[in-house]
């Protein structure tokens, strides 16, 4: 699903955040990339949407490679990437439902299709009922939701989160990471997901990546989180 | 582009408006105050333009023909006269209608003459284009059985380089308000996009195209433009049909007029509205151009 091929990313203040990475996740995988601030943990996420774009090398998500990507082609390529951030990123004076239903309205879906799957994805996420509340009157971890909701609205094969439980409490986390389990187990969903909480990778077990000075030292299936808070 | 896709793009707009109040407002108010100047001097240039053009056309000059001249000679230059390039209108008038416009001008003392009438016939010749009278002077005063060609040399000169000088500095100051209202506009838009600068990340983050995230900001811009040309049209229209009803009588029957409210209202009021629609396409284009690279 997704492959990276010695890549290499120096920053323009010549940073070098990628040096020399090589991986492969395959369909329906559940990853944590963990390490310290500052490794290239973000630099690694961000290319697979194409946020950033590598110096050298190949990334390959879902047969595209992104290395090469034409700008005007990049939005194509994000519909088949659900992303979620630590600060959830909504339109703060558009409702819950209407949040959700933007990224379906980009990708110029007919309205009656909007009306169910959105209706759909709240569902899913436990949001129905607040579906006409301003993401303002929602408590973080329910803004969390709604954006994990945003993210899979398309039925993309890869969703990547950036510290999606970064600015919540304990019990909000555990709460998105049984909605990222559901979307990972009952829809196949590729999930990446860069984080710090070492509670939630070492009680929910998956593929640890973990990544120092721009590379990969570490790679195990049912990995621990391997660093002191 | 989809049908429902354009229909979601003119919803939105309109509703951004709305969420968007304060920063709608600032917009609308910088169109207002600009294409309000705009108006006004559009409205003083164009009259002053046909003030111009009608001192221009009071323009003539006066050929005297030769005492010695046989009505046949006469009748062959006043043909010449015509076929000159550059002459628009020749009216004779005859020694007689001569004697009595000098009456009329200098008193009935000058009626002592019509026993024996020391004047010459003439011909008074107006030019096409009037800044070309002085050419056409030039050329009928070469002509057989002309005695002199009069147009007021030297003054004539001077009130073409007064009325060129004059339009030439308006259309200067028109373009410059132009410019400037353009500026001012599209800072107004700018900062308002600026301030939703997140909003158009997270569009594209979710896979918008640019044209997507650029539609409903330029129809935006055009709501803007034309809400923002409603309060100078009005003026322009209300303040020049108070100021014709004023002006008109007191000018009537002097050789300057001023325009007509109808077409000239429709064409400054077709003017104002192209521009502030203009302004607003032009003024989010810019805008958002900057915040598209992906």
């Amino acid at each position: 699903m997704i492959k990276m091929k010695d890549v290499y990313k120096k920053y323009a203040n010549g940073v070098v955040a990628a040096n020399g990475l090589n991986v492969k996740i395959a369909p329906g995988e559940f990853v944590y990339v963990v390490g310290p601030s500052g490794a290239g943990k973000s630099t690694f996420i961000k290319m697979m949407y194409r946020e950033e774009k590598p110096t050298s090398g190949e990334i390959v998500v879902d047969g595209t490679n992104l290395a090469t990507l034409k700008n005007r082609e990049v939005p194509f390529v994000r519909r088949k990437i659900g992303v979620v951030f630590q600060d959830f990123k909504l339109l703060p004076k558009l409702t819950v439902y209407e949040n959700v239903a933007f990224a379906m309205e980009v990708i110029e879906a007919p309205s009656d299709s909007i009306r169910d799957r959105v209706t759909e994805v709240l569902d899913l996420v436990g949001l129905k009922s607040k579906a006409r509340m301003l993401p303002t009157e929602l408590s973080g971890g329910e803004q969390q939701r709604v954006s994990i909701a945003r993210s899979i609205v398309n039925r993309p094969k890869v969703v990547i989160a950036d510290e999606p439980t970064g600015n919540l409490d304990p019990e909000s986390s555990w709460g998105i990471m049984n909605v990222f389990g559901d979307i990972n187990e009952q829809l196949g969903t590729t999930i990446v997901m860069a984080t710090h909480n070492k509670n939630i990778v070492n009680r929910i077990r998956h593929r640890v990546i973990a990544i120092e000075g721009g590379l990969i030292v570490r790679d195990e299936a049912e990995g621990v989180y391997g660093y002191e808070i | 582009m989809k049908f429902r896709t354009l229909r979601r793009h003119f919803r939105e707009s309109f509703k951004t408006l709305g969420r968007n109040g304060w920063m709608t407002f600032a917009s609308v108010s910088a169109v207002t105050v600009t294409l309000l100047l705009v108006g006004v001097f559009l409205a003083i240039m164009l009259n002053l333009n046909k003030i111009a053009d009608d001192l221009e056309h009071d323009v003539e000059m006066k050929v005297y023909v030769e005492l010695a001249a046989d009505e046949a000679s006469t009748t062959a230059l006043e043909e010449q006269i015509r076929e000159t390039p550059g002459v628009e209108e020749v009216i004779y008038s005859t020694r007689d209608q001569e004697l009595e416009r000098m009456v009329q001008d200098f008193g009935e003392d000058l009626k002592l003459y019509e026993q024996s009438n020391p004047l010459r016939e003439a011909f008074y010749v107006k030019a096409t284009d009037p800044q070309q009278t002085v050419k056409v002077a030039q050329t009928i005063d070469e002509y057989p059985n002309t005695y002199e060609v009069v147009y007021g040399e030297g003054k004539i000169e001077k009130l073409f380089d007064f009325l060129n000088f004059g339009r030439n500095a308006g259309l200067i100051l028109i373009l410059a308000l132009l410019f400037t209202a353009m500026f001012l506009i599209s800072n107004t838009i700018r900062i308002t996009i600026v301030a939703r600068k997140t909003e158009i990340g997270i569009m594209k983050l979710v896979g918008a195209t640019n044209s997507f995230v650029r539609i409903p900001f330029v129809l935006e811009g055009i709501w803007m433009g034309i809400l923002g040309s409603i309060v100078p049209i009005l003026a322009v229209i209300f303040g020049y049909l108070e100021f014709y009803d004023y002006a008109e009588p007191r000018l009537r029957g002097e050789m300057i007029q001023i325009l007509a409210p109808v077409p000239f209202l429709y064409i400054v009021t077709g003017i104002l509205f192209a521009m502030g629609v203009f302004i607003g396409i032009w003024g989010s284009f810019m805008s958002v151009r900057k915040f598209l690279k992906v």
